[in-house]
């Protein structure tokens, strides 16, 4: 097997460890930073727990096969139902087909045996400690977003930090305003009557907390108002679902240059314990909802995508071995997906650390070679010119740096 | 705000700190018996008769079900599918949740026995567990009934053991996985098969139900709290769940907590635990300060909190004992305090369904609403619970919710709640139970451009109401 070829990615960031950042981007991130079209990062959280090894498939690794005798996905060169080289080691889902365009243009980034690093096999422990950022610790009283957002101090518009969903996820909940939104269109007063004497009584309020938040809320629904007339209905075709909804609204935000930063988005249905299908099937059918909704949100952006990065995170991947009921259960790392217009796309990053038994992660899952916190700080760094991640992530000093964006 | 509060802004502030709001009936019952009376009758709920919410109640039918019922009669899909049944969204584990919820709301809003059932939700979001998290999908119901009800006016001690061992907690903070890292035992059971420590409990019954973050215990204490409760497990845990102790996973070696060695092993390493820390002065102030949050402000008068504490210590943790200090210090009707709080989501739902004398029946809408506002009931899923600080409150969706809820209450639009129109015409009425000479200007300004139809909405939207 050839591991060497794809030993650590040696190329960019080698020399300024732990997100150190280079003179010459400091420049050029605070050019960006007073430019009007603002940066936006896009979080998209797959709960459940993602079966990895069946999404990007290491068909080179012969181990694959051997480990998952019913459910794995057939190489490349095989024919029918076949998996998508990526690089000849690597290959994508066939239900990821729309995203192989991106991966070609090097606007998809993927990075292999990723995740978080606590060996928690729960989903709500494990979602938590990825959405805080501290893995191991659960005190932690926000997500590292809502850090993203206390820490990089920026125009005050309601819509900084949006969340598609009728709740704040912990990732995005914390001390600074944000907003959750289901649906922009709901987003009004029932009683649109009383909007007027409302607004006016928040307005004058002597509560300076109620007059923040009312202002806010106005503000908002004021700005909310104004993008439904400014945008034209969207010619990209969404899939429909959860996933679909959400990256349509962030996709309005985002043309709307309301001043969105960071938005989050999530699809769930990946705890696979049983008839995980190949090819085809169950997982198969998330992955399609998912691969259509980036690929629809992709398109729809066009060039600004080179303003947007986003990543894709699940609580843990799944065990390397097939289990009894042809499904997989609760594992360790997964891969992420980083799209966006400034990525270094076209690639396969992270070490692979192998299947074999020994190498194996408590005997039973991938191993983890990248910290998620790895991948979303240097996003955070480079692409938001976030300069505290000490702040971001407590605790946290990555041991490399991958490249990721440019 | 004069230099102190009216007897009229006393007893909408008084009810607004013991009860889920005023009404017109409670005003009139504090009037009758005077605070003190009122409150001491608040403080031994037996003694209230409380049919009306035990009608209301009396339909849920899962409140009365134990664990092993719950579990046979709304089983996991899995085993519906196993059964052969069509499971039908009334089968659905998740309808539990939904029956505890409408319970929680109705107790709130119709209660007489207001202080007590404050007090529940209080302790319930202290030792908070997550309804929707596995197991606790059927553990729930139980842990609401048998392991807070029965101790939310008991001593702190019994109701910190009873949380320790019931099947919800050890679940919800992974106890029951925890073993001993020496067990040479062969054959496991099954919940053994991954050996080692786990921390989680130990950790948050420190940080969390006990001494608090800064209450003085280091990671060291944390290991060898959890090696005490080694072997604190659960039978059944999908099914007619029990408390366990399993000598087999346990680790017998002695433990040194906080500086005090623990030797013997055995379930009694876990109860003097228990006894350490619910005895330890760094709880009785962390309660006591909890409590003083509750009642009096976010950041209450070190002299209401150090004198809360006093009480826990001297009353061997008796929490009415607690409760009544903090009620009965004179920072408690201190102005700067008056309106001080902002309601969480529950208060304020509940609050504004008592203020209009609506008949509630709780729908899946009225529960959608508590969702949007960011508390849905027994839904919180970090061991923390959710906050009692205004900030968390106030975002401006939240916001949002509280004016949609007001307006479609008011105007009939909410499904579950039926209010008289007729009650609500005395805008002056309506204006003393919420903030009795004491709106803002703004609000007073907005009041006079509005119809008096649309008063009651406009009030009940206004930052006055969303404080208490």
């Amino acid at each position: 097997m050839d591991y060497s070829r794809r030993s650590f990615l040696k190329s960019t960031g080698m020399g300024f460890l732990a997100f150190g950042l280079p003179p010459t981007f400091l420049v050029r991130a605070a050019g960006a930073e007073q430019s009007g079209r603002g940066k936006v990062l896009v979080v998209v959280f797959q709960r459940g727990g993602m079966d990895g090894l069946n999404v990007v498939i290491p068909f080179k690794d012969r181990a694959y096969y051997a480990l998952r005798p019913s459910i794995a996905v057939a190489e490349p060169a095989s024919g029918e139902a076949r998996a998508i080289d990526l690089d000849g080691f690597y290959a994508l889902h066939p239900a990821l087909a729309p995203l192989k365009n991106i991966y070609d243009k090097g606007q998809l980034a993927i990075v292999h045996a990723a995740g978080s690093p606590d060996n928690s096999r729960s989903h709500f422990d494990s979602q938590d400690y990825m959405e805080l950022g501290t893995p191991g610790i659960k005190s932690t009283p926000d997500g590292w977003l809502n850090r993203c957002l206390i820490e990089k101090r920026a125009a005050d518009s309601p819509f900084r930090g949006v969340a598609v969903g009728p709740q704040t996820p912990r990732m995005l909940a914390g001390t600074a305003p944000t907003l959750s939104i289901s649906s922009i269109e709901e987003f009004r007063l029932r009683n649109a009557a009383m909007a007027p004497a409302l607004e006016k009584l928040y307005a004058n309020s002597n509560d300076p907390l109620f007059r923040r938040g009312g202002n806010s809320l106005f503000d908002a629904m004021g700005k909310l108002r104004a993008i439904e007339s400014k945008i034209p209905a969207s010619t990209a075709s969404y899939p429909p679902g959860r996933l679909g909804v959400g990256l349509k609204q962030i996709a309005r935000l985002i043309k709307a240059d309301v001043g969105l930063e960071i938005a989050f988005a999530e699809i769930e249905g990946w705890d696979t314990h049983v008839a995980e299908g190949a090819a085809t099937g169950q997982l198969a059918n998330r992955l399609k909802e998912l691969g259509d909704g980036l690929a629809a949100f992709f398109q729809d952006l066009g060039d600004r995508m080179e303003d947007v990065v986003l990543v894709t995170m699940s609580e843990f991947g799944r065990t390397a071995r097939e289990n009894g009921n042809r499904g997989t259960d609760h594992g360790h790392a997964n891969v992420m997906f980083v799209l966006g217009g400034r990525v270094r796309g076209g690639k396969v990053y992270g070490r692979w650390p192998g299947l074999a038994p020994e190498v194996l992660y408590e005997g039973r899952d991938l191993d983890l070679t990248t910290d998620y916190r790895t991948v979303c700080g240097e996003v955070l760094a480079r692409h938001l010119a976030q300069r505290e991640l000490g702040k971001i992530f407590p605790g946290f000093r990555s041991p490399s740096s991958l490249g990721v964006v440019v | 705000m004069s230099a102190s509060l009216s007897q009229e802004q006393k007893v909408i502030h008084f009810l607004n700190r013991t009860s889920f709001g005023p009404t017109r009936e409670s005003v009139q019952n504090v009037n009758r018996l005077g605070l003190r009376a009122y409150l001491d009758e608040q403080l031994d709920p037996e003694k209230i008769p409380d049919s009306t919410v035990e009608e209301k109640t009396a339909g849920l039918k899962t409140m009365r079900l134990n664990t092993g019922e719950l579990f046979n009669l709304y089983p996991p899909p899995k085993v519906a599918k196993e059964r052969g049944a069509m499971a039908g969204e009334m089968q659905a584990p998740r309808f539990i949740i939904f029956e505890l919820q409408q319970a929680r709301l109705l107790r709130a809003v119709h209660s007489q026995r207001q202080l007590y059932e404050l007090m529940v939700d209080f302790w319930n979001n202290h030792f908070n567990i997550f309804a929707a998290k596995g197991a606790d999908r059927w553990l729930t119901t139980s842990y609401d009934r048998d392991t807070i009800r029965p101790h939310a006016f008991g001593k702190f001690r019994d109701l910190l053991l009873a949380t320790a061992q019931s099947p919800a907690m050890l679940f919800y903070l992974d106890n029951w996985l925890s073993v001993s890292p020496n067990t040479t035992l062969t054959r496991m059971p099954a919940n053994a098969r991954r050996r080692g420590l786990n921390e989680n409990y130990a950790r948050e019954i420190m940080e969390l139900h006990t001494l608090g973050v800064d209450g003085g215990y280091t990671q060291q204490d944390v290991r060898e709290v959890a090696r005490c409760f080694t072997g604190w497990t659960l039978l059944r845990p999908r099914g007619d769940a029990e408390f366990h102790f399993e000598p087999r996973l346990h680790d017998p070696g002695v433990k040194t907590v906080l500086g005090t060695r623990i030797t013997g092993g055995g379930m009694e390493d876990g109860i003097k635990v228990i006894d350490l820390l619910a005895r330890h002065s760094s709880t009785a102030k962390f309660i006591a300060t909890k409590l003083a949050r509750r009642f009096v402000a976010d950041d209450p008068p070190v002299s209401v909190v150090n004198r809360a504490a006093e009480a826990f210590r001297r009353s061997d943790g008796d929490i009415r004992t607690v409760v009544r200090t903090i009620v009965d210090s004179p920072e408690f009707y201190s102005p700067e305090v008056y309106q001080a709080k902002v309601k969480k989501p529950l208060e304020f739902a509940a609050s504004a369904l008592r203020a209009t004398n609506a008949e509630t029946r709780v729908t899946l809408q009225l529960l959608r609403y508590l969702g949007r506002m960011g508390e849905p009931l027994f839904l919180a899923q970090p061991p923390t619970g959710y906050s009692d600080l205004a900030v968390s409150w106030i975002s401006p969706d939240m916001l949002l919710t509280r004016m949609n809820f007001a307006a479609d209450l008011v105007s009939n639009r909410l499904d579950g709640a039926r209010v008289q129109a007729d009650a609500l015409r005395d805008t002056q009425a309506f204006v003393r139970l919420i903030a009795p000479d004491s709106l803002s200007p703004a609000t007073r300004a907005a009041l006079a451009e509005t119809d008096a139809r649309e008063a009651p909405a406009l009030l009940l939207a206004a930052p006055e109401f969303q404080r208490r």
